[in-house]
């Protein structure tokens, strides 16, 4: 689970993390009331939604006068915005940040995060900020420092001094840089984060060490002892569709393509979605039902398919292990009639009960295409997707 | 012999009691598991599926010579079920819980760095379908009677499409020596190299066939250890050709965070460290055989 930038600050400032002064704003006239209580000269507007590179997308305005700030959020408030980790959809921007322009000498790059190779939490920083991460590894690697906390004593005093030095932050500033960065490792493993960045942390003008963004994510498996983490979530930024089925208990990921899919357990969801892909099809989404396929389930699952109208035909995938290929059918063909579905429907049955769900298909009278293989249901299920696309062309003609 | 279980193997259940552990209980030894207790803090000393129910892991290693336990405690108290085990001297340990916290996962292996290597306790998963030695023990969660015995290894993340595997080399009369599910979280007990490290030593088996998916480093380093340090060939399938970046496909660890995390980006690492590449997930079985036939 993402939050947003105000809020991650506002979990830092609680760690003695140092953050400019700002408030949060839902108008443009809040934004102004939010400039005059800062006070001075510069503002930065910022658009909260959860995704980095928000300046690059025009996210983040710098303003000099009141006019200005409220134009800002005015353009601001609304706007979808566009970054490469939001996906071509964008994400809307529905709060403010307004903060107090800071007087910046050296931006720097620091982050924790839990490493899998290593399976630590990694510390990583560099004196070269404001960058992307990832664009830095890519052209200066050298300028990286990583180092490794032990589970079991924690950060120590030292790993922050030899971060603070690899900064290349003034002697002066040591102790507050150990400070800080002891206090965002206890943020992390305290609240369960499974990231925590900061970039750029910046050195004012007034040698002070300043947080000017943060973005924190979290471990949604340990969102259960973490109550005020989960109520921080704002479901604007997420996929409808997707905080839907997360209601459900379902597990769904949008897509782009028009082939809907239904299929027990993450590991044969990906690979039937391969394999529409390799038979020449786009899977609309990624859907894992779970072990215990109920007919009620099978039915949420239905709709949540169905409600995405640009599928033009859906693909059931299940391999009954605990769960039983009869019970599956039975709720498939309770939920085709209740729907009163117009799409075609293929349906691939195997493990337990396996002859038991195939002759409850078939003596249903629908009209569900059967498959018996992984392939030849994905061929299927591209070629009834092809015919129904033609058909609607000649319809429209 | 199989890898990591046979029927010998003593197998005790974490979670022994409750409805899910009760239910697969009795599966094990339907399928002639040599299941020889549980645990179920507070109910110690009643008997449970006709088999003896203890407080503690420690009791069942002295009572009943435990060697392997399995564990279906909820996710809020699992990592504690898992170091009980380790510290009770339990050999072998299979959690299948889903939803553990990761950094509980990581004080976990943490904990299990703390043994001597030949005390150490094996883990797979959490997040897993378990691991099954046809025809000799299950010590999981997967329907028993799809799996064949035989030569091939199986290792993967995932439980349906382990099934799907086993079921594509059935239909060709292809059997497995075991087949071990490391399951779908970032942080994991044993990974893929462990696994494929055991099936290099075990002559039993002959080939092995690795499904991987998107997210994290594990197939890669698999794929330098087979290069470096195995015989035997292995096959390969990597899931998630069609997953888009930063978004979480299901299991907690299939997620693209940097490079080389990628589905495409994998298989070509792989390619080039000489592991054979399964062309389409509808092809593990035939190029299994391909390979097999080779030999």
């Amino acid at each position: 689970m993402d939050i947003h930038e105000y809020q991650a600050k506002e979990i830092l400032s609680g760690y003695g993390v140092k953050i400019a002064e700002g408030g949060m704003a839902y108008s443009p006239e809040e934004a102004v009331q939010r400039a005059r209580d800062i006070g001075g000269h510069i503002w930065a507007v910022k658009a909260q939604v959860h995704s980095g590179a928000r300046g690059k997308a025009g996210g983040i305005k710098i303003c000099k006068t009141h006019d200005e700030v409220e134009a800002a959020a005015g353009a601001l408030l609304g706007k979808r915005l566009v970054t490469h980790q939001t996906g071509p959809a964008g994400k809307v921007c529905g709060r403010l940040y307004v903060e107090a322009g800071t007087d910046i000498a050296k931006e720097l790059y620091f982050c924790f995060l839990v490493d899998r190779s290593s399976e630590r939490i990694v510390m990583v920083g560099s004196a070269q900020g404001g960058m992307e991460i990832e664009e830095l590894a890519e052209n200066n690697p050298e300028a990286i420092t990583k180092i490794y906390i032990e589970p079991a004593v924690g950060l120590q005093d030292y790993q922050a001094r030899e971060m603070a030095f690899a900064l290349g932050l003034d002697p002066e500033l040591l102790s507050h840089a150990v400070k800080t960065i002891r206090g965002c490792y206890r943020a992390l493993r305290e609240l369960d984060a499974s990231m925590l960045e900061i970039n750029p942390l910046v050195v004012t003008r007034s040698n002070e060490l300043v947080a000017l963004d943060a973005k924190m994510g979290f471990d949604d498996n340990a969102l259960f002892r973490q109550q005020k983490i989960s109520e921080l979530r704002d479901k604007t930024q997420e996929d409808p569709r997707e905080m839907a089925a997360a209601d459900r208990g379902l597990s769904y990921v949008g897509l782009d393509g028009d082939i809907g899919c239904m299929i027990n357990g993450a590991g044969l969801a990906m690979a039937t979605m391969d394999m529409i892909k390799l038979a020449g099809g786009e899977p609309a989404n990624f859907l894992d039902v779970g072990g215990g396929a109920s007919a009620e389930r099978t039915e949420k699952a239905f709709r949540l398919v169905l409600a995405d109208k640009g599928v033009k035909a859906m693909l059931v995938n299940i391999f009954a292990g605990i769960n039983r290929c009869d019970w599956i059918a039975e709720g498939v063909v309770e939920a085709v009639k209740k729907i009163d579905m117009k799409i075609p429907l293929i349906v691939r049955l195997s493990g337990t009960n396996v002859e038991e769900g195939r002759k409850i298909i078939a003596d249903s009278g629908l009209p569900i295409i059967t498959a018996e293989t992984l392939a030849e249901a994905a061929e299927k299920a591209v070629q009834a997707r092809n015919e129904a696309v033609a058909k609607e062309a000649a319809q429209g003609a | 012999m199989a890898i990591l279980i046979d029927e010998t193997t003593r197998i005790i259940v974490q979670g022994f009691t409750g409805k899910i552990g009760s239910f697969h209980a009795q599966d094990m030894i339907n399928y002639g598991s040599n299941v020889v207790g549980g645990i179920t803090p507070g109910k110690g000393g009643q008997t449970h599926l006709g088999l003896p129910v203890f407080n503690t892991v420690k009791e069942a290693v002295r009572e009943v010579g435990a060697e392997a336990s399995i564990i279906f405690v909820p996710p809020a108290f699992a990592a504690d079920s898992i170091m009980e085990a380790a510290d009770a001297g339990i050999k072998y340990c299979v959690a299948i819980t889903d939803g553990i916290p990761t950094q509980d996962m990581m004080t976990v292996k943490n904990f299990l760095r703390r043994f001597p290597l030949e005390q150490r306790m094996m883990l797979t998963g959490p997040n897993c379908a378990g691991t099954i030695s046809p025809g000799r023990a299950m010590l999981g969660i997967m329907p028993g009677h799809i799996y064949m015995k035989g030569n091939v290894g199986i290792v993967g993340r995932s439980g349906t499409l382990g099934y799907e595997a086993a079921d594509q080399m059935k239909r060709l009369g292809i059997g497995i020596s075991t087949s071990v599910g490391i399951g779908g979280d970032p942080i994991n007990g044993s990974s893929h190299r462990d696994i494929l490290e055991r099936f290099e030593a075990d002559p039993e088996t002959k080939v092995i066939l690795m499904i991987g998916e998107i997210g994290g480093p594990q197939e890669v380093e698999a794929g330098m250890f087979a290069n470096k340090h195995m015989t035997k060939p292995v096959v390969a399938y990597i899931a998630g050709l069609t997953a888009p970046e930063g978004r979480r496909m299901g299991h907690a660890g299939a997620i693209i965070s940097s490079a080389g995390e990628s589905a495409a980006e994998k298989v070509a690492l792989l390619k080039e460290l000489g592991v054979t590449i399964c062309p389409a997930p509808a092809a593990m079985g035939e190029t299994v055989a391909a390979v097999l036939s080779r030999l």
